[in-house]
């Protein structure tokens, strides 16, 4: 049996529309919100450039592969951590499907994260990560609040100071 | 007696939901929740180690049978699973099912282990991986709302056949 390359596939189900859910992932502004103060940035045209940020500080840099409202969206993703900086950037998809059964709408979301070398450190930072994004950006669309920050304003201040030396 | 040394972690799904470690034991645990997020199956538990362990469907007959062997509320509920109300699906060893329950912050960290010991086909695994996030999304928002979804959902592709075939085959027993 030959070792399969690293992937990563996340499934939700949220009480929403495909245009919110899209709108979330694409908006700096809404993104801030479950995001844990984190947002994307980006004119999303294909070939653009994509970037994670804090504040003014860049986590993450990419550029966008696919946006196709409101169904499909694609863009590379590269951290600009220390401890991670060296590896070359894997690349994240996100498809939304509308389904019926609920008043407000249902959305099926599939993020697939792929192409990472064999034993990368992203891949095991992001399998952490996207379960704590995603499920906050349900809580938001379903209750209006995301989930709180799991993490401390100090844990922040030290991932920054690595993003920018 | 299940042999817990032989079984592989095969399939996990982790949410983080708005809640107490308390309340999702319950949901997990409590037939009046399981039936509004689990497919409308109720859940029918006794509650220690090695008790027995079923879901039902709202006529009684059981889909899941199996046992507990662990039950640590509010942090850990583990059972045996072997579906015996899917045709020729209850032929297939019994697979184990973990819950993990942790405080996050203000929210909880569900995390659900599916394990087996054998070489499952990637064609039966995609059966619970289609599965377990309709369950398990729609557990937290009969937490976080109070308003499940309805998640309607068909075995996928190849998985009937798939598991017709390991029935007749038996890969575990060689």
């Amino acid at each position: 049996m030959t070792a399969r390359k690293p992937k990563f596939v996340y499934v939700t189900y949220i009480a929403s529309t495909v245009d919110k859910v899209f709108e979330a992932l694409t908006d700096a502004s809404i993104s801030r919100q479950f995001w844990f103060g984190f947002h994307v940035e980006s004119d999303w045209k294909p070939g653009s450039p994509f970037a994670l940020k804090r504040g003014d500080t860049t986590m993450d840099s990419g550029v966008v592969l696919l946006c196709e409202p409101p169904h499909r969206l694609s863009y590379t993703w590269h951290p600009e951590y220390e401890s991670m900086r060296h590896e070359r950037p894997s690349r994240v998809l996100f498809e939304l499907e509308q389904l019926k059964g609920h008043v407000k709408g249902q959305v099926k979301l599939t993020v697939t994260h792929d192409d990472f070398d064999d034993d990368s450190k992203v891949f095991e930072s992001i399998s952490g990560g996207w379960p704590l994004v995603l499920s906050s950006l349900k809580s938001m669309l379903e209750t209006g609040s995301a989930l709180e920050p799991t993490f401390s304003e100090e844990d922040i201040r030290k991932i920054e100071a690595i993003c920018t030396q | 007696m299940t042999d817990i040394s032989q079984f592989r972690p095969k399939t996990v799904y982790v949410t983080y939901i708005a809640s107490t470690p308390e309340k999702v034991w319950q949901a997990l645990t409590e037939a009046e929740f399981s039936r509004q997020y689990f497919f409308g199956f109720t859940i029918d538990v006794e509650p220690k180690a090695g008790g027995q362990f079923y879901y039902r469907y709202p006529d009684g007959r059981v889909h899941v049978s199996g046992k507990v062997l662990e039950w640590s509320p509010p942090h850990r509920f583990v059972c045996t699973w072997i579906v015996e109300g899917m045709e020729d699906f209850g032929e297939l060893p019994e697979c184990i099912v973990a819950y993990d329950i942790e405080q996050a912050g203000d929210a909880v960290k569900l995390t659900m282990t599916e394990s087996h010991s054998w070489e499952v086909p990637e064609e039966i695994m995609a059966g619970g991986r289609s599965g377990w996030p309709a369950i398990l999304s729609n557990l937290k928002s009969v937490l976080e709302t109070g308003r499940p979804m309805t998640i309607r959902m068909a075995p996928p592709e190849g998985f009937m056949e798939a598991v017709k075939r390991a029935v007749s085959e038996k890969p575990w027993q060689r």
